[in-house]
């Protein structure tokens, strides 16, 4: 097991070098720059020059590149360019809303999908199973671009609830936490529904090929309630296939909590990259996939490990 | 129709090329006297009460602050079949151009946006959907039939793609190069950096079944009767992937629609007068717009018809999606 979590967080490590190189360097390789960018077209080449050589933008992409390495071993990841602020001051804010959004999203996805899902397996009525199936086939369709833009248009148009950002103004901070969970309705429901309608026909599909499995005609013959064995028997061993995937949502969780976050103006860690990559803010972009990388590195290795603490099959492969 | 997803599939790809029959603009015809102005609706019985062809009223602004819009109910004008090689237009086009979709805030047609903004969408869908399981076939077939330092190079370099957020990885591939690029560059540059992206799930489930076929009696037959290895990988084993490949493909499609819709909405992806789902999203993303102009959002609802006809089209095919029942 030791053996195993070790390698997995190599694996992890090299993965977040990996991609904030590979973000440096690909925000170097595009053309234009900060400096061409800040000052408009219409800039003295000498300005632009001087700006360049103040950010340090003049250097090769080799020699950046080796300054950044190096710098970064000291956990200093360089200044936002148009922020002017070192990026490991702008990312942890940016990154713990984003990790606020995904979390909401992924609890309210489990709260529907998996008692739905157990519901649909094991209901002896076919007009259950069918609603509840239709109703997961909606959602599978409506990827979160689909949803935050219905679910804005809704709220927008009922005014039930805030549309855009993450604090209003002016609230006594008494009722700040209120506040944030009003904001946090929109987007979270963007990118959980179609989560729950995944999570759903899988729990779905677990929950009726446990129910054949003999012993739970074993349990049945004993005496055991129904509910007794769909709710706790049969939940219990189909769980762990449903489980499994969690680690496989994570990278689908980001890629969707994107589309939400620039829709519903959610100040996270989206928002921002896509903000960076705008500006040609170089080593903000590194920063940002960066800290996308170490959530995913995170999101796995917790999944992975859990799992392989249940069945020690996993730990093999 | 026994499959009703294919059937809903089949409908959008005829529609997209059936484009300038069934719309009575074309996508840059632009009205300004009509600007966000409601769907026109068809109707049948005026305000007589008199059954007659089908009609439809003009749009007159009564607040030009607001840009509402009232029936002017004095002038009924009728709708022409067949002209100009369309299928129904208005009668009097200029004073009452009959658009089932409403405008943008150009005045152009929602409707004929709609229909040829299918073409740039599910063409760039489906050409990076064949891309990524034609790159995902070979790469997968070549690993899992050489094996060795070849196969593990392979599918750990597929591992890597795959851990990433797809989302992310497109838009930083798209970012390195400039922003406003020629339609045609756009649609080949999409095309590819999706099909890069969506290959490594192919190549995963294709090197998975060459390696199981190649051990089967049928694969030892074919190499003893002299059969070289790229007719054995690609005549013999590489068949026998065919229904996984279909599969992917319909998983891809729907995936690739909406990346394209994200890449054009924050303004990646097609430049502005070419419609394309993503670029009308683009042009109502103001929620302000969309709020007050829900006809807008047409290019949402047909996105999910599409993809949910082609989620219909793969129950019972997806593995663990569809349960057994």
């Amino acid at each position: 097991m030791i053996r195993y979590t070790l390698r997995r967080i190599v694996f992890a490590l090299f993965l977040v070098l990996a991609v904030s190189s590979g973000a440096l360097i690909l925000a170097r390789l595009a053309p234009g720059d900060y400096a061409s960018g800040a000052l408009g077209i219409e800039a003295q080449r000498e300005t632009v020059e001087q700006m360049r050589a103040r950010l340090g933008l003049n250097k090769s992409i080799a020699e950046q590149y080796v300054d950044w390495l190096a710098a970064a071993v000291r956990l200093d990841f360089g200044r936002s360019l148009q922020y002017d602020r070192p990026v490991s001051d702008l990312i942890p804010e940016r990154a713990a809303n984003t990790a606020i959004l995904s979390l909401t999203a992924i609890v309210l996805a489990t709260l529907i999908g998996v008692p739905l899902g157990v519901v649909a397996g094991s209901s002896q009525s076919g007009i259950v199973r069918s609603v509840i199936r239709a109703g997961s086939l909606v959602l599978l369709s409506t990827p979160p671009l689909l949803t935050s833009l219905f679910l804005v248009f809704l709220a927008a148009r009922t005014g039930w609830l805030p549309i855009a950002g993450m604090r209003s103004s002016g609230v006594p901070p008494g009722d700040a936490w209120l506040d944030l969970v009003r904001h946090l309705i929109v987007p979270a429901a963007a990118v959980g529904l179609p989560l729950a309608a995944m999570l759903e026909r899988l729990q779905a599909q677990a929950t009726s090929e446990v129910i054949d499995q003999p012993f739970i005609a074993a349990a049945r013959a004993r005496g055991a309630s129904a509910r007794r064995i769909v709710w706790r028997d049969a939940l219990r061993a189909s769980l762990a296939p449903v489980a499994s995937v969690y680690g496989l949502i994570v990278g689908t969780l980001l890629s969707g909590s994107f589309a939400v976050e620039v829709i519903t103006a959610w100040p996270g860690l989206g928002s921002l990259m896509l903000d960076a990559l705008r500006t040609r803010d170089v080593f903000l972009v590194a920063g940002c996939a960066g800290a996308g990388a170490v959530f995913l590195a995170a999101g796995t290795l917790v999944s992975d490990l859990a799992l392989a603490a249940i069945d020690p099959r996993t730990r093999e492969s | 129709m026994r499959n009703p997803g294919a059937f809903i599939v089949a409908a959008a790809a005829f529609a997209a090329l059936a484009a300038p029959l069934l719309s009575s603009h074309t996508p840059d015809d632009r009205h300004p006297r009509l600007l966000n102005s409601p769907p026109t609706i068809p109707h049948i019985k005026d305000d007589g009460g008199q059954w007659r062809a089908p009609f439809i009223y003009q749009w007159r602004l009564v607040n030009q602050l607001e840009q509402r819009f009232e029936e002017d109910r004095s002038t009924p004008v009728p709708l022409a079949w067949f002209p100009r090689g369309r299928i129904i237009a208005s009668a009097d086009e200029s004073t009452a151009p009959f658009m089932p979709l409403g405008t943008d805030s150009y005045g152009r047609d929602v409707w004929a946006r709609l229909l040829f903004g299918a073409r740039a969408s599910l063409g760039i869908a489906l050409l990076a959907a064949a891309g990524a399981v034609i790159v995902g076939a070979l790469l997968g077939g070549v690993a899992g039939y050489v094996g060795g330092t070849t196969d593990d190079a392979l599918m750990r370099a597929t591992d890597f793609v795959m851990v990433l957020p797809a989302m992310y990885v497109a838009l930083a591939l798209r970012s390195v190069l400039p922003l406003v690029l020629p339609p045609l560059t756009v649609f080949t540059l999409l095309t590819a950096i999706f099909a890069v992206v969506g290959a490594p799930f192919v190549a995963r489930g294709v090197r998975g079944i060459v390696r199981t076929e190649r051990r089967l009696e049928y694969a030892a037959a074919a190499e003893a009767l002299g059969a070289s290895d790229v007719r054995l990988l690609v005549r013999h084993l590489l068949p026998a992937a065919r229904g996984f490949l279909a599969v992917e493909l319909t998983m891809l499609v729907p995936a690739f629609v909406v990346a394209e819709a994200t890449l054009s909405y924050i303004g990646l992806g097609f430049p502005d007068p070419i419609p394309s789902w993503g670029t009308m999203l683009h042009d109502a993303s103001n929620v302000r717009v969309f709020v007050d102009f829900p006809w807008l959002l047409s290019p949402a609802v047909a996105m999910f018809i599409v993809v949910f006809g082609l989620n219909l089209a793969l129950q019972g095919r997806r593995p663990g999606v569809e349960s057994i029942r």
